[in-house]
């Protein structure tokens, strides 16, 4: 019989539920609001599990420790916000080349810099797409409920673990500080996937080397017989450094498909009304909210609007847009910007109907009606 | 001598090594994995994170458990892996633009912290791998390529450094001095703390050229001449200490360890 329970929570304390409910042993970051939480949260749970919380100097140590932990096996986490998540990016870059699983919750504010602390905002998505240097793969995934915080949170260590990549949890102040009445699953019902691990007796064990057809390499954690290097540097299959194009050509391609070849498992969004829906909003994470409430008003006042939510940022769900934009005769999206995710929309509509964007840079939460009185403006 | 410490620890497949010829860290390495010999560690259950530099790349020559990180942050990553396996003998490649410059925040910090790392700092008082730019170890009135006026900085004495910030040992040596410097990383890893031993390197190519201090030989002339033990320079006066240096163990204490620390906490809220 499982056994569901019923509880009252913020959305920063489901992200530190679910991670530890996936599997989350190790936690180090560097305090920033509206983040906060998860690190409070993280250090009174983690030992209570066995596992371990450290409080760093710094943002960009907050990140390194993380890997370090990973490198041995660890299922480990960070948390921050905007100049925080600024400051990561090149440790992150760091986890995609050496193909180290971690999470990074980026619980996003209103920038850039120190800008409008702590107002909501929804202004990283591109940040968490490139904010690293140089071509690099990555997974993003954003919320938009204190229940689906916790959900998403354990999805973010299995995708990490299973491609063994950093997974950004793109968060937001509304949904972070919001406190929701939620039904927590028996833990015997969650799926929890752990890298997979080489064959001890494999004398030729080589870190990098991965099977005809397949991307994802197997990385034994560090401790447990199986000695090799790992960096930052352009690497072949031992892991040492290599400058030549034969090794850094195929290595390079990899990384990138590893995530692109299996877009299929990772890209995860909802639809709501599209069946007859003439006007489709786009919208994800605490927007969805409102988004939600003006689509009921807007069809009590028989406007055919639907709902598209990427779940998955990044990768982006590129084919159900180019799809929802052939069927609709209109797009808004809106968004916690100035306009970010917008681009990727147009790129995927490819033309096939117009596509208006609707962003709020104020520090103040979009609230239905303004939602409303766009959609009431594109059906002019 | 070298042979079999070579054929022991270091990736035969990798070498021969990047460093150019004279450069004192091929020494310095062979002495870290000497005094990992001497101790009779376990190969799987030691780890060597570097950064990035001359010196880490010495990291993918020995045949441990290697990390080669970002600049400066080989502390900060060596902090996640001890932590999260405290079994693990954790020992910290560096240089000084490393350590002491980009990296100096986690070094004070994890030395504050008194966390079980040993940091070896490869000090060659120069950007080596950029092409001779001024560190925080380049003494002041010396010459680098952004210093071509000679340097007005001041510059770090790494084991004061580390001592103030926490550290519970902290000791200098030499590529010259081999032995002494063996055993000084040696007694780093067996502190159960945050330990720091500063081995001053050679630089011929960049700071020796730059400096005019002539080749490899001269420069490890210099140490020769110029390294005063730390007993024997206490019986000196300040005059007779001008333009020397000191090696030797320079300081030890006792602390609670951060990892052991952080055990009894788990220990305790799970009763």
């Amino acid at each position: 019989m499982a056994n569901k329970k019923r509880v009252l929570m913020q959305g920063n304390e489901a992200c530190v539920e679910g991670a530890i409910a996936a599997g989350m042993r190790f936690y180090a970051g560097y305090p920033i609001t509206p983040s906060t939480e998860i690190a409070e949260m993280s250090a009174l749970k983690l030992p209570k599990v066995g596992g371990k919380f450290i409080q760093m100097e710094d943002e960009i140590s907050g990140m390194a420790a993380v890997i370090g932990a990973s490198a041995v096996g660890v299922k480990a986490m960070t948390a921050t916000s905007g100049p925080g998540f600024s400051l990561k990016q090149e440790n992150i870059g760091y986890a995609a080349i050496a193909e180290l699983p971690c999470v990074i919750v980026d619980v996003q504010r209103s920038g850039p810099s120190t800008g409008l602390p702590t107002s909501p905002s929804q202004a990283d998505v591109m940040q968490a797409r490139w904010g690293t240097h140089g071509d690099h793969p990555i997974i993003a995934i954003s919320p938009s409920s204190v229940e689906e915080t916790y959900r998403l949170a354990i999805r973010c260590f299995n995708l990490a673990e299973k491609y063994m990549t950093p997974v950004i949890f793109l968060m937001d102040e509304i949904v972070g500080h919001m406190r929701e009445g939620i039904e927590l699953p028996d833990l015997s019902e969650i799926e929890v996937i752990d890298r997979r691990r080489p064959d001890p007796d494999d004398d030729d064990y080589k870190p990098y080397f991965v099977k005809e057809g397949e991307y994802v390499p197997v990385l034994s954690p560090f401790g447990e017989g199986k000695r090799y290097n790992i960096t930052g540097l352009v690497h072949g299959e031992s892991g040492f450094p290599s400058t030549k194009a034969e090794v850094a050509g195929p290595q390079c391609e990899r990384l990138m498909k590893k995530i692109e070849c299996n877009k299929d498992d990772i890209i995860e969004y909802e639809e709501k009304f599209l069946d007859d829906a003439d006007i489709a909003i786009v919208c994800y994470g605490g927007t969805t909210r409102s988004v939600m409430r003006a689509i009921t008003k807007a069809r009590e006042k028989g406007v055919k609007v639907g709902m598209f939510r990427p779940i998955t940022i990044w990768p982006f769900a590129d084919e159900a847009v180019e799809k929802l934009a052939k069927k609709v005769k209109k797009i808004i999206v809106v968004e916690h910007n100035y306009g970010q995710l917008v681009y990727e929309v147009e790129r995927a509509a490819k033309g096939a109907c117009g596509v208006e964007h609707m962003g709020c840079v104020n520090g103040k939460v979009i609230m239905p009606d303004d939602v409303l009185k766009k959609i009431e403006e594109v059906r002019i | 001598m070298s042979d079999r410490i070579a054929e022991k620890y270091f990736r035969q497949e990798n070498l021969p090594h990047i460093w150019c010829p004279g450069c004192g860290h091929g020494v310095l390495m062979r002495d870290v994995a000497k005094a990992i010999d001497n101790l009779g560690l376990c190969k799987d259950e030691v780890c060597i994170v570097s950064g990035i530099g001359c010196s880490s790349r010495a990291a993918g020559y020995m045949d441990f458990n290697t990390m080669h990180t970002t600049h400066g942050r080989a502390i900060a990553f060596a902090t996640g892996i001890k932590l999260a396996k405290p079994e693990m003998t954790v020992i910290v490649v560096t240089g000084d633009g490393d350590a002491a410059a980009i990296g100096g925040n986690h070094l004070i910090h994890a030395a504050r912290r008194n966390i079980d790392l040993t940091v070896v700092v490869f000090n060659n008082n120069i950007y080596g791998m950029t092409g001779g730019q001024y560190s925080p170890t380049t003494p002041t009135g010396e010459f680098g390529t952004t210093a071509p006026y000679g340097n007005i900085d001041q510059c770090f004495d790494l084991p004061k450094l580390s001592e103030a910030a926490g550290a519970t040992y902290t000791a200098r040596g030499t590529a010259f001095h081999t032995a002494k410097t063996i055993k000084l990383i040696e007694d780093g890893i067996k502190n159960k703390g945050f330990s720091l031993i500063e081995c001053v390197s050679v630089c011929p190519t960049y700071y020796g050229r730059k400096n005019k201090k002539g080749g490899a030989v001269d420069l490890m002339k210099w140490q020769r001449d110029c390294a005063i033990d730390v007993k024997a320079a206490e019986k000196l006066s300040a005059e007779e200490m001008k333009g020397k240096f000191v090696i030797g163990e320079l300081s030890r204490c006792e602390k609670p360890e951060l990892t052991a620390e952080y055990q009894k906490i788990i220990d305790r809220v799970r009763g």
